[in-house]
């Protein structure tokens, strides 16, 4: 019971309080570079979620079992930043060859994955936030709940703003605003909105 | 010494890395709450491009075309771990400062990207250079932010010891999470109007040389058709005296 409650705190924060774009500010580039069409955002927002999903998993695994136990933890951006670059190629790959249909609507955003600041940053906090008081399969199932949540809190958050962008376009503003600032200052509002959110559990 | 000076204006100002490109978004966001900070990931960012983009510049003959990226990403991460290491040894407070936004230099689009454009096309020297340039503009850009958002947030600067707003009255939402945005998109608005307004100052300018250059043309022409109708009477004469010869001629055979 204990767990369940706490996994639960562990999805909600992840997803909302502590969202990883709007007070974590990671994968910022994708989010002003992509999220300013509809369709792009909810393409991006998958790929990403379930990249980050496996990598996760895989950079978690390489960690405690390889990296850990044989004290090569200075190694870890490196190797993180490897996995992730070939995991998403070997998606990429996957993916064209079973999937096309999917490949279609989702394959452009997959090589931009690699440089996503997002990918490596849940990589390299999930593995500052092992405790080793718990099990280790504890901390695995808090783990994938926590990088699953967190990027859904990505995708979630690229497609409210691809919404908001869409309609911002159709609007007269000053030319000096148009493009970035505005989208600066749209994801300022979005983030006083997401605050509200602090002081729920 | 000239060309040089040109890449660094280049770098710096005309594709300042922060306020036109709108590159390496992570950092410059996050780590502008106090312009120490801003300052430490600046420079950090200046030395990890120096010299990715020389060791890129160095092994560009020798990487195939189709495995550049990770190569170009292994040498990256590899520099980034050297200078977090050092960091740690002699810098602990700024490295805990930075906290987890220093291994993602790694995958900061300003570096992979100058790797990519510019190292693994150019000579050594060069790349050098492009690197200090871009990372120049990169550091003038957070300290610029991070000068403004710790100035109006909290009404000191605590790097150059000074204070001019009572920290009661301050807004304190500009150090706080959302506030970057705000600040960062305020200022963009600045730099954006001030490059639109040049570039259609440029626009008129040249414009205004094309008008005058048309009517230069114009002008010239007209000189040349005046010319020409003074040349024509006597050379239409001459044909039609010719003309008129020939047929007396067939005329008389």
């Amino acid at each position: 019971m204990d767990n369940a409650v706490s996994l639960l705190t562990i999805a909600f924060s992840a997803f909302l309080i502590q969202n990883i774009v709007l007070t974590q500010f990671l994968g910022l580039c994708s989010f002003f570079g992509v999220g300013n069409k509809e369709d792009s955002a909810i393409g991006m927002g998958l790929a990403v979620t379930f990249v980050i999903t496996l990598s996760s998993i895989i950079t978690y695994a390489l960690y405690i079992f390889v990296l850990e136990p044989f004290d090569l933890k200075f190694l870890s951006t490196i190797s993180f930043i490897l996995i992730v670059s070939g995991l998403v190629q070997f998606v990429e790959m996957v993916i064209k060859k079973y999937s096309p249909n999917l490949y279609d609507n989702l394959g452009v955003y997959l090589p931009l994955i690699t440089t996503n600041c997002a990918v490596l940053g849940v990589a390299l906090i999930n593995v500052e936030n092992i405790k080793p008081e718990q099990s280790i399969g504890m901390n695995i199932i808090m783990m994938i709940v926590f990088s699953f949540f967190t990027a859904s809190g990505y995708a979630f958050v690229i497609y409210l703003f691809s919404l908001i962008r869409e309609q911002i376009g159709k609007s007269p503003i000053h030319h000096g605003l148009k493009g970035v600032p505005i989208a600066l200052i749209t994801a300022f509002i979005m983030a006083m909105a997401f605050n509200g959110f602090i002081g729920m559990f | 010494m000239s060309k040089y000076m040109a890449d660094l204006y280049r770098g710096i100002v005309k594709e300042n890395p922060t306020f036109v490109l709108f590159l390496g978004l992570c950092p410059t966001l996050a780590l502008t709450n106090n312009l120490g900070n801003a300052v430490g990931m600046g420079i950090c960012v200046v030395v990890v491009l120096a010299i990715t983009n020389t060791i890129i510049s160095m092994i560009r003959n020798v990487i195939p075309d189709d495995i550049r990226i990770p190569v170009f990403i292994t040498v990256i991460a590899s520099v980034v771990t050297v200078i977090a290491m050092m960091m740690e040894a002699y810098l602990p407070v700024l490295f805990d400062s930075l906290g987890i936004y220093l291994p993602l230099v790694v995958v900061n689009c300003i570096i992979l990207g100058r790797a990519e454009s510019f190292a693994s096309q150019n000579g050594l020297m060069d790349s050098f250079v492009d690197g200090i340039a871009s990372g120049l503009g990169f550091l003038l850009g957070l300290s610029t932010l991070g000068f403004a958002r710790e100035l109006i947030g909290t009404g000191a600067v605590d790097m150059l010891g000074f204070r001019l707003i009572d920290p009661k009255l301050a807004p304190s939402i500009f150090v706080q999470s959302s506030g970057a945005f705000l600040m960062f998109g305020l200022i963009a608005w600045i730099t954006n109007t001030i490059k639109n307004n040049k570039e259609k100052a440029a626009k008129a300018l040249a414009k205004e040389e094309k008008k005058r250059k048309a009517l230069a043309a114009m002008a010239l022409k007209k000189e040349r058709e005046a010319k020409k109708a003074e040349e024509k009477p006597g050379v239409a004469d001459r044909t039609k005296k010719q003309n008129k010869s020939k047929q007396g001629d067939e005329n008389n055979g």
